[in-house]
């Protein structure tokens, strides 16, 4: 399992933890969140987002 | 040239990203007073503790983005005048024309009156300078308890300083949060040593001194007092301002073919400094740029204050918004929710282990435009 951080704004994104709350489960990689998805702390799209691995 | 975007923040190049998602053709060129290496803004004030380089926190350099965008930039160009009817911006030495002109200008910090070497950091060359007069210090006054205020008290307690806090107003966040909410943030950003309606003067010989007639001793002095749209360039060419460069529901303003976004931009009496405006914005902007008119809309855009030691998510009413804060508190956080007199939720801000209910209450809240 990884973390993610969003570069515009330093959001984590935890793999293990999921994103429950927005339909994402525990367990979710990186790569299986669909390309529909926003950064829900500031709105950056998946395919723009540069996501640093931390 | 077809558009000109003179800005090399997010803003300029989220407005390029957009166009080029639409048309791979049509001629794009980007100005910066800058170097326009593409950063973050919003992490110049949680960079210090986890120990960046302003090196480390450019995501791409300009050339770098030039090539993915395929646009031309033009770095280190301030644009001194714009000259709507000609339809040509003017750098000084030399003349560009235009078929489309977008302001993405940003915003200047605020300067308190406070005589003596106060820093603000408002970009990466800020952030440089403030990392070199931190190196080998230890007590750092800041200037202002705002949401960058109490971001950089948060992020310079975690990097082992000594912090003091400075506000005319009587809590942290004030402006944007009810008081439960500015208590909760006081008593959690533990190790701040918070003065509230404390006014500084003078920074002088290591000294800070207050209208009080107090004086503190510090190292370094950092102001961060909130944002001032940048309107000058705009307003001498003649376009309407307010608090920013005003735009119309397709990010127009007054001049014609001359459009704003971002920081500098201000549209019915809005002006929203953060990252989500110009995420939403920047779509609209580049379909109205490319002739498919489409009006702004905001979905209420809540604010995440990047303070780990006290986490804070805020969604202030609209402005002259009527109706009344209620707040509940338990161990471990504090929820207040804003509402009209039919009880319908217009805001809310949500501290601690309330954050986790961002989601769901955002859902809730009308649109902001």
């Amino acid at each position: 399992m990884r973390k993610w951080q969003c570069v515009v704004c330093g959001f984590t994104y935890d793999e293990a933890i999921g994103m429950p709350e927005d339909g994402i489960p525990a367990g979710t990689h990186w790569e299986d969140i669909p390309e529909s998805w926003n950064c829900p702390d500031c709105g950056v799209a998946k395919m723009d987002f540069e996501m640093a691995e931390i | 040239m077809d558009i000109v975007i003179i800005g090399g923040g997010l803003a300029g190049y989220q407005t390029a990203k957009e166009i080029r998602r639409t048309d791979r053709h049509v001629r794009l060129l980007l100005i910066s007073s800058d170097s326009a290496d593409f950063y973050s803004k919003p992490m110049l004030s949680n960079a210090l503790a986890s120990k960046k380089t302003p090196e480390s926190l450019v995501i791409k350099k300009a050339h770098e983005m030039a090539a993915e965008l395929d646009i031309e930039i033009l770095p280190h160009s301030p644009v001194e005048a714009i000259f709507p009817e000609k339809k040509e911006i003017s750098l000084g030495n030399r003349s560009i024309g235009y078929s489309k002109l977008v302001l993405a200008l940003g915003a200047d910090p605020i300067r308190l009156p406070v005589e003596g070497e106060v820093l603000s950091v408002n970009d990466l060359s800020d952030y440089a300078r403030f990392r070199e007069a931190l190196a080998g210090k230890k007590r750092v006054a800041l200037l202002g308890a705002g949401l960058v205020g109490c971001e950089f008290a948060n992020d310079l307690l975690a990097g082992g300083f000594d912090v003091d806090v400075f506000d005319i107003a009587s809590q942290p966040l004030g402006r944007l949060v009810p008081a439960e909410c500015g208590e909760w943030i006081r008593a959690n950003l533990k190790g701040v040593n918070w003065h509230f309606g404390a006014n500084a003067m003078r920074f002088e010989n290591g000294m800070l001194h207050l209208s009080d007639g107090n004086a503190l001793p510090f190292d370094v002095v950092l102001s961060a007092a909130g944002l001032k749209p940048r309107t000058g360039l705009a307003m001498n060419a003649g376009m309407a301002c307010g608090r920013g460069i005003m735009v119309d529901r397709f990010l127009e303003t007054s001049s014609r073919d001359v459009y704003a976004i971002g920081d500098c931009m201000e549209i019915e009496g809005l002006v929203q400094p953060f990252v989500m405006p110009i995420m939403h914005a920047s779509k609209a902007l580049a379909s109205n740029l490319l002739g498919n008119r489409v009006a702004l809309r905001f979905p209420a855009m809540p604010v995440v204050v990047k303070t780990p030691l006290s986490p804070t998510v805020v969604s202030p009413p609209r402005p002259g918004s009527k109706g009344a804060w209620h707040a509940e508190a338990e161990e471990g956080g504090v929820k207040s929710v804003f509402l009209d007199e039919g009880g319908k939720i217009l805001g809310f801000c949500l501290c601690g282990k309330y954050v986790s209910e961002k989601n769901s209450l955002s859902r809730a809240l009308p649109d902001l435009l």
